[in-house]
This record gives C-alpha cells, structure tokens and sequence, in this order.
C-alpha cells in the first residue's frame, strides 16, 4: 500500500497497527523481533511494509527476544534508528540486552504487548512484565489508547534521541485490551513526521572506520560509578525532553498528551486515583460520575514510569486528601511497584502526607469495572475518614464484596 | 611499530570529560604484556627471508614489517613462541628473559 493511501487519514485500526504506522512513519533503518502474543501484530505488519517496499528498513528475523535485542544493539552501533517490540516471557529473555543498550546509551525505541508473567501460564494483560524491568534503565511510558499509543512511539524517538538524554524507550501498551482493540486512529503524513522527528543523529559511540572506536568496553571499579551517574543524570534530562516533545507534538499535531502525567479533574480534588495504561479510560468516566454526585474526584495517569513523576506526585500530595493508586501489578512481599514509588514521592512532598491505599486489581487480564474503581474511590474517602481500611488490597477477589 | 605506543589512561577529571556511554578511542595500550612474558622471541635478520610467515601467525600482531628488517614490538609480545616454531628458516630464537639461556 502507498503511503498515500493511509497518509493523513483517519483508519479503524487495532492499537498495534497504530504503533506499527507510527514506527513505519518514524523511518527506523533496522528492526529485528521475534514474535510473542499479543505483540505479533505489530513487526507483521511492519514485515509486510517492507516486503511491500513501503519502508525502507531491514527486518532481521532472529531466533529469540535475546537476539532480537542483540541484533538492534549491533545496528543501533552502526548508528542506525532501530526498532523491536516483545511481551511478557519474551521480554524477560531479553533482560540482559536491555541492560547492555541502556548501559550502552543506544536509544533504541521498543514497543511492549504488557502480558501478564508465567506461572500460572496466561497470556493476558497485567503490568507484571515491564515493571519487573524497572532498573533495566529504558524510559516507561504507558498508554491508555490507540492514538496515544501512535503519538507516543513519535514522541518516544525524539525523547530518546534527545542528545542529553541518549536513552532507550519502551512504549508499553496494555495486552489485548489495547492492543487487539479497534479504534479511529489519525494517521499523521509523513512530512509532517519529518519535520518533528529529523533524521537519527548519533553521537560518538559508533563504529567508524575513520575513527575507531572500542564500544561496550569494560569499565573498571574506578570508574564505573560515574557511568551510573551519567544514566540517572540522563534519565533526569529526560524529564525536560519528555515535555519538549509533548508541547513540540501539540504544535505540530494538535494532540497533547501531557508529558509525564496527565491529570483528571485534579484542580480541585480531594481524592485522587493514580494508574497506568488502559484502566484510566475507565476511571474518567468513574471520575464523571462521582463529580455529577458532588464528590471531589480526580486521576492522575501515570504516563512515564521511568523517569518517575516524582514531583508532580509529592505536589499532588500537598492539596488531596486521599489517594488511591491502582496496580497492575505487586512485588510479593511488599505492594504494587507503582504503590511503592509513589508513596515513597509523597513523603518528600513535605508537610501532612494524604491517606494512601493501595489497589491491586486487574491481574493477568481480570476486568477493573467501573464499580470496582468507584468502591476504589469510597475506600479511599473512608481511609481519609479515618476509616479502617487494609493499605494494601487485592481489588475484586472472588470471595470478597466489592 | 604498527601499534600505538603505550601510554597512560587518564579518568576523566570532570563530568564533561566522560564519554557518553563506555567507549574508547581504539588501538589504545595502557599496561605492556611483558609482564608474563618468561622468554622473548629474537629476530636474525641475516637469515630472515621475509616470508611473513611470523606476521602472519603471531595472534598479539606484534610482528613489524615495515622497516628494513622485521621486527618485535616487545610491549605487545606475550613470549608464546610460535614466531619461532613456525619460522621456516629458522630465524628466530627464544631468549630467555631472565638470561638463562634458550
Ligand atoms: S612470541 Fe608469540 S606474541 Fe611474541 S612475536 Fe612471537 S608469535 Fe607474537
Ligand atoms: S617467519 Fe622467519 S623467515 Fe619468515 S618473515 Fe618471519 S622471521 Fe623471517
């Protein structure tokens, strides 16, 4: 198909066509991945834009999620924009190499289908997979629907690419619920996409026979501490670039996406949920529906996870009442991951902490209903109270009343 | 010498100074392999036939060509001796380095 067919229009598309036009139209010189439900999707079609002539990329078909990593690490050497995508058992295969690109500084730009982790075998959606790589040093970004999933992986190269950032992204899209579901989707020309996304250019950690380099080298104890401050430095710098690209993408698409976080009806709330990914497109029409009964409900959507929004948490913080934060997700032994780092945002908040509690809920693909978020919202109200209420509970298990 | 010449490694002083990711310029030696080196191979130029044979088998290239006759770069050396097996005219000896003989 040209490009002219699909350039600028508005399509019926599932979430993962949506991310493979926007990588189409973002020009990467070499993608290697390995298929995984529910990502397939995605490098299929990017294969067939290839074998159509469509894109002009090399689509490396590798043996495993490990080389699939390995193979766009190579490219991204050559100074090349790469692209891969995985899910779930795959991802985890990949962990070593996304330690050796973020390690590496290659902005490599990945897509994650967030499936749930074996055992129980079960290929739905949780966040299990891609928290479990938080401190494989990639930005996170989670997103709540097929545009933001097209818009983000844009936004997602220019972040990564940034100069003082030189960080690889994941794009993590919920399972099924997102991925496999039909929406209207803009597709934005190509020009346009030029014209926000100039060509890759690499810094120095390339292979060039005019100048040879050692890349990857080992680093000694003496000095490896300063490579690890030069990552967190990045993923700081990261914070700004993020919100570069979000005003950047708003002038030159019309779509804002607010950057780190995007909040709900907060100016005046009392009591907040926080989340990540699908769940908060049900959680605003929950939001609607207690402001219609005079309660002072509001979300924030965590959209990046790394670089944390520490700030616009502890701020959030310093004028609620209650905040409810729901996980996809729970480290055993202790509470959700985003539970965990967000409260640990409030306590630097200063002054009075709001009540908190934690929710976990829709584990390996179970459905959040809108009565489980509005129970979600009274019990955070009831905690705020006063109330008893356990800090840290399961959301919707069999034997409870919810 | 085809290879650099030894020289010392400097950390970066300041934060401006660090590479962005762990790269290096390449072809740089900072430590001699002399130090495990117990016998060091000995080039009779007068019986070299300059076959290339050494240059080509000795896995640390520390085999020089280039001048009038060939030569051992001894900070690369690692003493493995397989110049000296392999040299067809048997023009290269293995010294030893404490000067105990061959
Ligand atoms: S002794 Fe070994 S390392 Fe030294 S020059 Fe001969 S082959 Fe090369
Ligand atoms: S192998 Fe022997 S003869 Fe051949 S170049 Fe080397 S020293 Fe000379």
């Amino acid at each position: 198909m040209s490009n002219e067919a699909w350039e600028g229009r508005r399509a019926f598309i599932s979430a993962n066509d949506a991310v493979s036009y926007a990588v189409r139209l973002c020009r990467p010189e070499v993608i290697a991945a390995y298929p995984i439900t529910p990502q397939t999707s995605v490098v299929e079609k990017l294969s067939e834009f290839i074998a159509g002539g469509g894109m002009d990329c090399q689509f490396i078909n590798v043996e495993s999620e490990h080389s699939a990593m390995a193979a766009v690490m190579g490219a991204a050497m050559m100074g090349c924009r790469t692209f891969t995508a995985s899910s779930s058992q795959g991802l985890m295969y990949m962990c070593e190499m996304l330690h050796y690109v973020s390690g590496s500084r290659f902005p490599v730009v990945m897509m994650n289908a967030n499936r749930t982790l074996a055992a129980p075998w079960n290929i739905y959606g949780d966040h299990r997979d891609s928290l479990a790589m938080r401190d494989a040093g990639w930005l996170q970004v989670y997103v709540e629907n097929a545009q933001e999933a097209l818009d983000t992986v844009l936004q997602a190269y220019r972040v990564a690419e940034d100069a003082a950032v030189r960080t690889p992204a994941m794009v993590c899209l919920d399972g099924f619920v997102l991925t496999h579901t039909y929406e209207i989707v803009n597709i934005p020309g190509q020009r346009e996409v030029d014209a926000f996304l100039p060509p890759y250019a690499p810094g120095e950690n390339v292979l060039d026979l005019a100048n040879p380099r050692s890349l990857c080298i080992s680093v000694a104890p003496e000095w490896q501490t300063e490579f690890r401050c030069q990552q967190q430095a990045a993923m700081e710098a990261a914070k700004g670039a993020i919100a570069r690209a979000d005003g950047d993408f708003a002038a030159a698409f019309g779509r804002r996406w607010g950057g780190m976080v995007e909040e709900y009806r907060c100016e005046d709330a009392d009591y907040v949920l926080l989340g990540m990914g699908s769940v908060m497109g049900t959680t605003r029409l929950v939001v609607d529906k207690l402001r219609a009964e005079g309660l002072k409900a509001g979300l924030m959507k965590i959209r990046f996870f790394r670089p944390f929004p520490r700030e616009e948490i502890a701020a959030l913080g310093r004028r609620v009442k209650g905040i409810g934060v729901i996980d996809r997700d729970v480290s055993f032994g202790n509470a959700g991951a985003l539970y965990t780092e967000a409260k640990a945002a409030l306590y630097s908040a200063g002054g009075a902490s709001p009540h908190t509690v934690n929710f976990i809920a829709g584990l390996s693909g179970r459905d959040i209903t809108k009565e489980h978020i509005e129970t979600m919202y009274r019990k955070v109200m009831n905690a705020a109270a006063g109330g008893a209420e356990r800090e840290i509970q399961f959301a919707g298990l069999r034997w409870e009343e919810w | 010498m085809p290879k650099p010449a030894v020289s010392v490694f400097q950390y970066p002083r300041t934060a401006t100074e660090m590479p962005c990711g762990p790269y290096a310029k390449a072809g740089v030696i900072v430590e001699t392999n002399a130090g495990w080196r117990i016998s060091r191979p000995v080039i009779a130029a007068a019986r070299c036939v300059r076959c290339q044979q050494c240059w080509l088998i000795c896995p640390d290239g520390a085999i020089d060509r280039t001048g009038e006759s060939y030569a051992v770069d001894y900070n690369f050396c690692k003493g493995c001796g397989l110049c000296a097996r392999e040299c067809p005219a048997k023009a290269i000896t293995m010294a030893k380095e404490d000067g105990q003989g061959e």
